[in-house]
């Protein structure tokens, strides 16, 4: 079997789950022995500074994070493309100007395959440029053999679509993220129209939740039948410090991790930090991630009069989180719309136990962690305080969840996969 | 209330073949058989969402306790109590059970339900309904507090007595929870003339369930033990159709209990009254095949049925038993470990008994009125994690979408209770009157 798969981010480059989740998936896939060719748009600027930022290239991780004989049988191609996971068009914009302005293309320092198509003629816009790299795709899948395409996300539907055509190969989409997840119900029509015409072109669709598959049978008008879910796995901790951190704190810590963006509600974890610090002493939150909400929530922390118990890190990685793990004492994540969640599987590998939110679809695969409704600030504090109240919660909430997390491998969602390219692959 | 999982299932069905064809070959003695029902009645009084900034003494959700109640009168107690007494009347009494009906349950039934509680009269009226006694709040006192497990006992048999007429003889503890330890204590009570527990292989060995029996160490008290096959095939497989005895009619049930005709006394069938209408619905043919089965039992001339009182005056015991260690009726491991099993679980249950001195010393009736519906032993049971990552089990009108919920839940209210109680003592301290109402002052210790 061999896959032609269209991504938007990549490990080291990633600013969230999508790019961590094509990590395990194609990882696994390896391991079934399934040929990946995975095209990504190549990123283009390292001094950007907005959020985006955090996806540039860092030249002293991106070998060691890259283990490229865990995935002998994926190929990589990039495209020059300042496509990036999580952009607007407004920061695209910006950023498409910044470039311009700085005339200079770097090269990536990514030892990976690089295409010749591209150079510095991007379109001025998001569409422009989603089409672009259609093109830039097609072209480059003419000279790949492949027996399926697989798209991760909007930004790569219409390459998708343009690949199955062109071969004449089936069209597998894969939907981490609707637009009423990331944006409510404020919807981007031109983002909507790209991923309902992607829906409609596949031939078959992934979810990643249940909860994802009903917004695309109830929002995109596809029948149910058209719609497999496959929940994302957790890639394990391998390298984990077993000896001691060295941290000892008298104060306990409530973690958020994540972007600070609307879908993720840091405005319910402030709320609850707040009815918290009115109980109870010696806690302190801790608001690790950045978004365009992160000037928001910084203002909202102060206005609470709870300025000095929030923390706020910025964007963390690699081992700065599992510093963040070993010091923390509960994880939430009080996600307004969530169409998985991998964070929370991640915090339970390292012993954290986790409060997460019913309208997340993590919530459908995790059955030892608390969940809340996002808006129910009073049992988010409640669920807050009896954690670090009572330790035997804590202790049952982690080893259960713990031990239920191993179970949850990417290789049954790469297995998963393989069986709807074949089922697929009949059908067509 | 017992419940099972699908894999003890499989073991149990395996268990009853190997029996079944155990019976067979020993089938040469002739004696009596006689059928010992006893049902178990309870629903413990479920406790309201309360958070930690709650601070009312209002623990418990009686909306829902009522719906309930008034659910499963409908769908079991009330058809089933009217089922027994057209039997028990048909039969001119020769159709014979016992009850044991919890404290917290008739409290329930009298606000939600009273008519369920004539028809329970109008049963004991016949004279051929025994009623047995138990903890008042179904609890596990005996594991933690021996004073309270008394002043449990006695409070339930005062009630019965004075509901229905009757001291009960017959002692069964919560879930059937048993050692030679309880027994021991029930004789020293000099109230009970026999006790009641599960009579699984794995306790038994190679002794029969279906004999009298002494306990290890006691001089007088009998011990009866639960037939879990034949009591299981009613209570659990009566209506899985996996099973491949399905359908169970009262005519095949009889002849496995022919069987038993030969070597053994009596057939102890124990098993929650829930069984009629709520655990086996009425759809299944439940109420049919117990319409049915005096008929077929007594069909067979040295059949009867008795109540444990009559069954031990009549049989003497064939040996001892010697349970050293703790035992009951649930789950395939018919050990503690439902309730127990989990750190929250033994963390509640361990923190609720800590604070018995204290509770007692504030002498206020509702507080220790509060702290022992806190004790039934439903709530730990909600708190269990052995079979919920399968989604099976304990679903029984379980309140909580999880056991870590209901933990949380238990925790803040003992921990308002606790409140309540420090905040007595200090105004006992401090010469302010006894009057004053309870103000929880919400105080978070970490």
């Amino acid at each position: 079997m061999r896959v032609f798969m269209l991504g938007w981010e990549f490990p080291p480059y990633i600013s969230g789950g999508l790019g961590t989740a094509c990590y395990g998936l194609t990882k696994a896939m390896n391991q079934l022995g399934v040929e990946v060719t995975f095209v990504l748009p190549k990123i283009v600027n390292g001094k950007y500074v907005t959020h985006v930022k955090l996806l540039t290239p860092d030249s002293q991780t991106s070998k060691t994070s890259l283990n490229l004989n865990e995935l002998k049988n994926v190929s990589f191609c990039t495209i020059n493309s300042p496509l990036q996971a999580y952009s607007t068009p407004d920061s695209y914009q910006q950023q498409f100007e910044e470039t311009l302005r700085q005339k200079q293309i770097k090269n990536s320092t990514f030892s990976l395959k690089q295409s010749s198509f591209g150079g510095a003629d991007y379109g001025g816009d998001m569409y422009t440029e989603v089409h672009r790299y259609a093109a830039l795709a097609a072209e480059l899948a003419e000279k790949e053999q492949f027996d399926i395409v697989h798209a991760h996300d909007w930004m790569t539907y219409p390459a998708g679509i343009a690949v199955a055509a062109l071969s004449g190969k089936p069209l597998i989409v894969h939907m981490h993220a609707t637009e009423f997840d990331r944006s409510g119900e404020h919807v981007n029509q031109m983002i909507y129209d790209i991923e309902r015409r992607g829906l409609h072109a596949a031939d078959k669709i992934i979810a990643v939740s249940y909860l994802t598959r009903s917004i695309i049978v109830d929002r995109y008008g596809i029948s149910r039948e058209k719609v497999e879910v496959v929940h994302n796995g957790v890639e394990r901790n391998g390298n984990k410090i077993l000896t001691d951190s060295g941290i000892s704190k008298d104060e306990k810590i409530v973690l958020f991790l994540g972007r600070i963006t609307m879908q993720k509600g840091p405005e319910y974890f402030l709320r609850a930090a707040k009815r918290v610090i009115d109980v109870m002493e010696n806690v302190k939150f801790v608001m690790a991630g950045s978004g365009d909400l992160m000037h928001r929530a910084v203002e909202m922390a102060a206005e609470l009069g709870i300025g000095s118990k929030v923390l706020f890190t910025g964007f963390l990685r690699g081992d700065a989180v599992q510093k963040i793990y070993q010091m923390a004492d509960l994880f939430v994540m009080p996600s307004v719309s969530e169409p998985f969640g991998l964070v929370p599987l991640e915090a339970l590998d390292n012993d954290v136990p986790v409060i997460i939110s019913k309208q997340s679809g993590v919530s459908e695969v995790l059955k030892h962690a608390l969940k809340v409704d996002f808006w129910d600030v009073e049992e988010i504090a409640n669920k807050i305080i009896a954690v670090l109240k009572y330790p035997p919660l804590k202790m049952t909430l982690r080893d259960y969840g713990n031990f239920e997390v191993r179970k949850l491998r990417w290789n049954e969602s790469a297995a998963k996969c393989l069986r709807i390219y074949e089922d697929t692959m009949v059908a067509v | 209330m017992i419940n099972i999982s699908r894999e003890a299932f499989c073991v149990l069905c395996t268990h009853d073949v190997l029996r079944r064809a155990k019976y067979k070959l020993q089938n040469t003695r002739k004696n009596m058989a006689s059928i010992c029902f006893y049902f178990q009645v309870h629903q413990p009084r479920r406790l309201r969402h309360y958070t930690v900034f709650d601070d009312d003494d209002k623990y418990f959700d009686d909306s829902k306790n009522a719906f309930i109640c008034r659910k499963v009168a409908n769908k079991c107690y009330l058809p089933a109590n009217r089922l027994l007494l057209d039997t028990i009347k048909r039969y001119e009494g020769r159709f014979r059970i016992a009850y044991s009906i919890t404290g917290v349950l008739l409290e329930q039934l009298f606000k939600f339900s009273p008519e369920v509680i004539s028809t329970f009269d109008a049963l004991a009226e016949t004279g051929c309904v025994e009623f047995l006694a138990e903890t008042y709040y179904h609890s596990l006192s005996f594991l933690y507090s021996r004073d309270e497990f008394i002043e449990q006992i006695n409070k339930h048999c005062d009630t019965i007595e004075e509901l229905f007429g009757q001291k009960p003889k017959i002692f069964r503890n919560t879930e059937l929870i048993y050692n030679n330890e309880l027994a021991g204590l029930i004789e020293s009570m000099d109230s009970f003339d026999a006790i009641l527990t599960e009579g699984a292989d794995h306790i038994l060995g190679s002794k029969s369930p279906n004999f009298v029996y002494r306990p290890r160490d006691c001089g007088r008290l009998k011990l009866l033990l639960k037939n879990y096959t034949l009591s299981d095939d009613i209570a659990f497989r009566f209506s899985n159709r996996d099973w491949a005895e399905w359908p169970l009619t009262a005519d095949k049930y009889a002849q496995w209990v022919n069987r038993i005709n030969g070597n053994g006394n009596v057939v102890n069938l124990f098993m929650d009254y829930e069984t009629f209408g709520e655990h086996q619905w009425e759809d299944t043919g439940i109420f049919n095949f117990m319409r049915h089965l005096p008929d077929e039992i007594l069909k067979h001339p040295d059949n009867d049925f008795k109540t444990p009182s009559e069954v031990i005056q009549t049989y003497e015991p064939v040996g001892t038993v010697d349970i050293p260690h703790l035992i009951s009726w649930a789950d395939t491991e018919r050990d503690l470990s439902a309730w127990l099993g989990n750190a929250m679980q033994s963390n509640a249950i361990h923190e609720l008994y800590r604070i018995e001195k204290k509770v007692k010393k504030t002498g206020s009736e509702k507080i220790i009125e509060d702290w022992r519906k806190l004790q039934t032993s439903d709530h730990f049971y909600y708190m269990c994690t052995k079979y919920f990552a399968d989604g099976d089990v304990h679903k029984y009108f379980n309140p909580y979408d999880s056991p870590y919920d209901s933990y949380i839940n238990f925790m803040n209210i003992l921990g308002n209770l606790h409140n309540r109680c420090s905040k007595r003592a200090t105004g006992a301290l401090s010469g302010t009157s006894l009057q004053n109402k309870d103000q929880p002052n919400l105080q978070i210790v970490c």
